[in-house]
């Protein structure tokens, strides 16, 4: 307990040291942060210095061992150091499907030598990737995906179509499900890694609601993926054929992640931050009160769920649960933003909105339900693995 | 604190779950006493195994007889009670007026907590004076008289309280109806002359009395704590009560969705189990998540309560705005998706749709409480 207090004391001078005013702001949207990557530039002088003492420090991955670039926090630790970054709202240093996604699959999943190359890659913000899951036809039921790697011995040559492919076009390297074996459904997908530079390879954005481009389609001709990239560097994980126990791995770690943006801001309540900038009518306010009743109760229940995972408890669906509980909750956060912020929150392109922010991040939410896997979906495997009904 | 139990909770709710679910069950103590139409609405034999278990005097400390424990373990016993529908004068015996005679003088918790840990009182608590819940107005009034006080005024909706050997009723002594001062807490035994009750049976099949004290003497040890100081003790009574109600109602989310989920895997139509129709299976992974995640606030509210931290007023108001929203939710569901049955006298899951609607006024409904969220978060 007081190595903890001295790790916390230690923790707060550092940051008072190493992260600068501007980083101390919550982030608003996906503009607002640092993706890292072959191409990456930073939005100002604050970002890079903020990242870079971060990434010296381990602190880009501070709970990956300091092997594979992390600082090797405990789990204690590594929670003081979230509260005390909460505590100055600093943002994060990095933000990167590496971290999120592939990460937690490679400490799981990888070889050792996959390990030291991607972990400390993907933690020094060297190569930005992207996930190739989804396919025109296989959104929701992705094991019907038909991507094809056909083997040609020490190499595949891949072919196929992805959609909806996040940040395609600024990723270098994309973790991707191809299906190398097509009798069988389940057990006939590889989970591949390869760098998008290569031939064959090409994306085309895809405009959203909200106005930006995050995503992309992305198309493989004859792209040829060696077996591997050097020794003990698979260019795939797991195993061959078994890249369905990665990818659902994986997905576990993005719904828990996108199930954080449940509670949104959560150290202020949306009916104080809201009338602030005015009164609220009566009504409002009503739904505004009853807001904060579910959006503080579900930040006790993804506190409960962390908590839980460090001692093994809980149910292994339980992430479902969550991301289901806060996607829904944080679209209705940004309908009563936008119902408390009146007309001024329509502008699409004005100085005073910072170009529409306010409506592009409600459009962007709607997305939450869907990416990641749909609000339906998570409802089907709470149905199915916890409550145990019956059907298929 | 980590937001699960401890090693000596989890021993704590086995044994109070096995040992609710076998005595308090509800043919056993429900449908036993309301078809006796006993004018108590509960079984005192149970009480008296209350009493055996401890539970009692769970929050009591130990040089009062009690367990010397906290909010999060009187809220273990208060989930099964709930989830077994069990008649029991624990949450304002056992809670309530035991968390307002904490802050009695020796004399007066000589007097009056040994019977209640042995479980053969049972005590009320008299807060409401109306059929909503509004502890910030009190009427009724305390004046000096003598040594002591001449008590008048009406009580409304006092749980058990034509059971309870005593009492504990908020008065005014000073100020006016709506002053935050001026409250003082006496303990009023039953037999006090110029009390009246008009005791009537509620929805739920639970007792609970209209009191009228007209010029009932009380001697100067009746108060409990400071006169005109009796506001804090009624809110820290009324925070454990509502956190406790809480808890009841996460209990009774929590057996009429087991209930409603067995049901699904039984139940045969078209050929099917209905619970393969995915029109039911979505209203029940949501009901599971609503109530999950109401039970995860509840033990944040009772954890900030034994912990003494300032958040425990808001996180008691969100817990309990939560659980009405999420317990509505599952009786509602669970009678609907017990189809014609679930309309029935014979099956359960009624009582607990009754059980739910009379927690739901109890120490304040979700709009109460939502409301209050509202104010303590400054709008
Ligand atoms: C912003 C955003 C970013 C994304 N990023 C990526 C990415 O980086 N990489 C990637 O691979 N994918 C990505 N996706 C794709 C995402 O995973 C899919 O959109 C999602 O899985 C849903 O698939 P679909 O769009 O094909 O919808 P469909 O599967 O066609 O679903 C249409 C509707 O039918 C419902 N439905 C489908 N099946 C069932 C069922 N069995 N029961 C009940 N209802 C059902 C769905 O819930 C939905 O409402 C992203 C999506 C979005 C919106
Ligand atoms: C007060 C009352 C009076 C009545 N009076 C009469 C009367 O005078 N004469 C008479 O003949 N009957 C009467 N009934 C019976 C009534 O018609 C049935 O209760 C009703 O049709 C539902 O059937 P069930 O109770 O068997 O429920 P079930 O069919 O078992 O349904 C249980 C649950 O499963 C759901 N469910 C069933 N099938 C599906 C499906 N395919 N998809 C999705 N969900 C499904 C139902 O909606 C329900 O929520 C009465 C019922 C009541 C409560």
């Amino acid at each position: 307990m007081a190595d903890l207090e001295q790790f916390r004391a230690e923790t707060r001078s550092w940051l008072e040291a190493n992260c600068p005013p501007e980083m101390r702001k919550p982030v608003e949207d996906e503009n607002d942060v640092y993706w890292g990557g072959r191409n990456a530039k930073f939005k100002n002088d604050a970002q890079k210095s903020w990242f870079e003492a971060c990434r010296d420090k381990g602190y880009t991955v501070p709970a990956w061992p300091k092997a594979y670039g992390g600082a090797g926090l405990s789990p204690a630790e590594a929670k003081v150091l979230r509260e005390e970054m909460a505590r100055i709202n600093a943002r994060p240093p990095l933000s990167s499907f590496g971290i999120w996604m592939l990460g937690p699959a490679l400490l799981h999943f990888g070889t050792e030598g996959q390990k030291q190359r991607f972990l400390n890659e993907i933690a020094r913000g060297e190569i930005r990737w992207c996930q190739g899951y989804s396919e025109p036809g296989s959104g929701s039921d992705l094991v019907s995906m038909q991507t094809y790697g056909e083997d040609k011995g020490d190499h595949w040559i891949v072919n196929g179509q992805k959609i909806w492919t996040s940040y395609a076009d600024e990723a270098d390297w994309i973790f991707c499900l191809v299906r190398t074996d097509k009798d069988n459904k389940y057990q006939g997908i590889t989970f591949m890694l390869f760098d998008m530079a290569g031939d064959g390879v090409s994306t085309k954005p895809i405009k959203l609601i909200s106005g930006n481009s995050p995503f992309c389609e992305t198309f493989m001709d004859d792209v040829k993926v060696p077996k591997s990239y050097g020794e003990d560097i698979p260019a795939y994980v797991g195993e061959i054929n078994r890249g369905w126990d990665v990818a659902k791995y994986l997905l576990g770690h993005e719904r828990e992640m996108i199930s954080a943006t449940g509670g949104g801001d959560r150290a202020s309540s949306l009916g104080a931050v809201t009338s602030r900038q005015g009164e609220l009518d009566p009504v409002l306010r009503a739904e505004m009160a009853l807001f904060d009743v579910d959006a503080l109760a579900f930040t006790a229940m993804s506190e409960k769920f962390l908590d839980e995972v460090k001692v093994g408890k809980g149910h292994p669906a339980q992430p479902n649960m969550l991301k289901y509980a806060g996607t829904e909750l944080n679209k209705r956060r940004h309908e009563l933003l936008m119902a408390a912020g009146g007309s001024r929150t329509l502008e699409w392109e004005s100085e005073e909105t910072e170009h529409g922010k306010p409506a592009r991040s409600w459009l962007r939410t709607k997305a939450n339900s869907i990416e990641g896997g749909t609000s339906e979906v998570m409802l089907n495997v709470v149905a199915k693995r916890i409550l145990e009904l019956p059907g298929a | 604190m980590p937001l699960y139990y401890d090693d000596d909770q989890a021993m704590l709710a086995d044994s109070a779950s096995d040992f609710i679910r076998e005595e308090g069950a509800i043919a056993k103590q429900l449908r036993h006493w309301r078809d006796r139409d006993c004018k108590d609405g509960f079984g005192h034999g149970l009480w008296e195994q209350f009493g055996e278990m401890g539970f009692t005097g769970i929050l009591l400390p130990e040089e009062d007889g009690g367990l010397g424990m906290g909010q999060v373990e009187a809220n273990i016993v208060l989930e099964e009670i709930g989830a077994n529908l069990t008649p029991s004068p624990f949450l304002s015996s056992s809670v309530l007026a035991a968390t307002a005679l904490k802050h009695g003088s020796d004399d007066t918790r000589g007097r009056w907590l040994p019977d209640l840990v042995a479980g053969k009182n049972v005590y009320a608590v008299a807060i409401d004076e109306g059929p909503k819940h509004r502890p910030e107005k009190i009427a009724c009034k305390a004046e000096k008289s003598g040594n002591g006080f001449k008590l008048t005024g009406k009580k409304d909706f006092v749980v058990y309280g034509a059971s309870a050997e005593m009492i504990v009723v908020a008065a005014r002594t000073s100020g006016s109806d709506s002053d935050a001062d001026g409250i003082t807490l006496f303990a009023v035994p039953q037999d006090a002359s110029g009390m009246s009750h008009d005791s009537v049976r509620l929805v739920d099949s639970s007792m609970a009395s209209h009191i009228t004290f007209d010029s009932v003497e009380l001697d100067g040890d009746a108060v409990i704590g400071e006169v005109d100081g009796g506001r804090e003790i009624l809110n820290a009574m009324l925070r454990a009560g509502r956190v406790g109600a809480a808890a009841e109602g996460v209990g009774v989310a929590r057996g009429a969705m087991d209930m409603t989920v067995d049901y699904l895997k039984q139940r045969k139509q078209f050929g099917k189990l209905i619970g393969e129709f995915q029109a039911l299976q979505h209203r029940a992974a949501h009901l599971y998540s609503e109530v999950e995640i109401a039970r995860a606030v509840t033990i944040k509210a009772a954890q900030l309560i034994d912990a003494g931290s300032e958040q425990a007023e808001l996180m008691t108001s969100v817990a309990k705005a939560k659980v009405a929203k999420a317990a509505g939710l599952a009786v509602k569901e669970g009678v609907q998706m017990h189809g014609g049955i679930g309309m029935t006298d014979e099956y359960d899951i009624g009582l607990y749709m009754k059980r739910d609607r009379a927690l739901q006024e109890f120490l304040g409904d979700m709009y109460y409480h939502a409301g209050r969220v509202a104010e303590l978060s400054g709008y």
